[in-house]
């Protein structure tokens, strides 16, 4: 694990109106780590991707790619720098093809990159099998494959994953975790947020569990996966 | 059966004026889910543009050249008009409440349409014949030079924004828009972009329509973009709002059976039937002829 920090949170505060929904948080991501937050319902952790992708915006504190803030930029610019984000819920474009959401997916791009296509199609088989389908008669998993596939598609450096697992039936949940096992390996940056630990914890390098708000805990998967705490909480195992 | 083929022949005529304006209904509405009151008044203002740029800029002539000039100049206008409605009107409540917009587009509507009586005056006015008054009669059935103009450029507009809809990125861009603004956002359209977008084209193809309603009625008034937006909005709506060829196929339809319904039965009864069949579709099928293809996965 090399120690080049590529992304930084420092001091992040984020509301909705008067209620505070990220209350101060600082997190760093190194080159080619998978990093994951842990969370329950509430605690923040969509909040804060969004606040990453610009699409909320911060009421203080700092995010930093490769040493440039992003706060002030505005949402569409942020993939073009190399940080790409499979929302929370999928949202692919429903009433489009499979293939149409992959190419929406390149519109950052000045042209389109056929070895990631080709890659995307052969970490997901299925979207080149149904890519004529119409994206929203997609099963729930393969839906996830689209959208982790569509955010590939702009090459970015890091990945921004929110509750890949979200509803998915068991052994898709499997499929697609070791895809992104796959995709890391590939030399992408990840950041993942997940509901379910100890998927996550198996597949991350380190990890924060995020509480209300705020960082309650962090350290590698081992220590996570180790701790009393994160144990009753999020894997349910009694002490 | 000439009735009938004369008919035809009007029905599409007015049905491609129709399909213009009800595509910029129905575009912004696609992206902005807001219904754009103020369209209708565009489209009465570009007939009074067309109508200055003609005796002013153009010194009356009627020449081919000059009269595309005409056309260009009008839609330009109006698409500048149209990308700074949106900044003023509508921009700064994309996140109010959905009723103050549509306040706000009423309010538009009423600033357009009282702006063109102040500056053209209440009465009115006589467009000017830039088309030449020929006719063909195929026995009977009697069709103008006029007609086949609107008919074949409708077409060609409406095809082309089709392929550019379909088959372009940036087409691709605004279907996304449409769909989920903050889905698109992550890919890294600029949404800002693609609503100026939208207003410039909505906006120059109903200022083609005004042109078009200019030419084939002659007499234009400050306040006939209600009458004109209304059918054109119903047209949209029938042929289910957002849906850009519903747009198309519900204003050839909506002109057709205005058409039909003057030459059967009689043209004072034709709002009235019109509402009849706004309202027999909303209750047969609310989305529209093609609206909504298929229900969004949860």
């Amino acid at each position: 694990m090399s120690s080049d920090v590529l992304f930084e949170i420092k001091d992040l505060e984020v509301s909705y109106g008067s209620i505070a929904a990220i209350k101060g948080i600082s997190l760093t991501v190194n080159k080619g780590e998978i990093v994951t937050i842990l969370g329950a319902n509430g605690a923040g952790k969509t909040t804060t991707m969004r606040t990453i992708s610009q699409l909320l915006k911060a009421k203080s504190g700092s995010i930093r790619f490769k040493g440039q803030e992003l706060t002030s930029l505005a949402a569409h610019k942020i993939v073009k720098l190399g940080i790409s984000h499979s929302p929370e819920g999928r949202r692919v474009f429903g009433i489009l093809t499979v293939e149409e959401n992959l190419m929406l997916g390149a519109f950052s791009q000045s042209r389109l990159d056929k070895t990631t296509l080709e890659w995307v199609y052969e970490l997901f088989p299925r979207l080149q099998e149904r890519r004529k389908q119409l994206a929203g008669t997609l099963s729930g998993g393969e839906q996830q494959m689209l959208a982790i596939g569509r955010s590939l598609m702009s090459n970015p450096e890091m990945l921004l994953l929110d509750e890949p697992s979200l509803g998915i039936a068991p052994i898709l949940v499997k499929a697609i975790f070791r895809q992104i096992k796959e995709i890391s390996n590939k030399g992408v940056t990840v950041l993942l947020v997940e509901q379910n630990a100890k998927a996550a914890l198996k597949l991350a390098d380190r990890g924060y569990v995020l509480d209300v708000g705020k960082i309650a805990l962090s350290g590698t998967s081992a220590e996570l996966l180790a701790s009393e705490r994160v144990q009753e909480a999020y894997l349910g195992k009694k002490h | 059966m000439d009735i009938f083929l004369q008919q035809l022949a009007n029905g599409l005529t007015i049905g491609s004026m129709f399909a213009l304006v009800a595509l910029g209904y129905t575009m912004v509405y696609g992206v902005m889910k807001l219904i754009n009151f103020a369209h209708g008044d565009m489209v009465a203002a570009s007939a009074f543009v067309g109508l200055t740029i003609y005796t002013q800029v153009m010194g009356q002539a009627t020449s081919l050249p000059a009269v595309i000039i005409i056309f260009l100049l009008s839609a330009l206008a109006m698409a500048c008009i149209g990308v700074i409605l949106e900044r003023i009107a509508y921009r700064p409540l994309r996140t109010a409440p959905r009723l103050s917009a549509v306040v706000s587009a009423l309010g538009a509507s009423l600033v357009i349409q009282n702006g063109i009586m102040l500056i053209w005056g209440p009465r009115m006015r006589i467009f000017p014949e830039l088309v030449p008054q020929i006719y063909w009669d195929f026995g009977g059935v009697v069709i103008s030079l006029i007609q086949v103009i609107i008919l074949v450029l409708s077409l060609v507009l409406m095809v082309t924004l089709y392929l550019f809809v379909e088959k372009t990125r940036m087409g691709a861009a605004i279907r996304a828009a449409s769909i989920d603004q903050d889905a698109a956002r992550l890919m890294g359209i600029n949404v800002n972009s693609i609503i100026a977008l939208i207003f410039i084209i909505g906006s120059s193809l109903g200022a083609v329509g005004g042109l078009f309603i200019g030419l084939y009625y002659r007499g234009i008034t400050f306040n006939m973009g209600w009458q004109y937006g209304l059918y054109a909005f119903i047209a949209a709506i029938i042929g289910g709002i957002g849906n850009i060829p519903g747009a198309m196929l519900g204003g050839m339809l909506l002109g057709l059976f205005n058409a039909f319904i003057a030459g059967y039965i009689s043209s004072t009864w034709s709002d009235a039937f019109t509402f009849i069949l706004l309202i027999v579709i909303l209750i047969v099928r609310p989305t529209g002829i093609l609206g909504e293809r298929v229900a969004e996965k949860v």
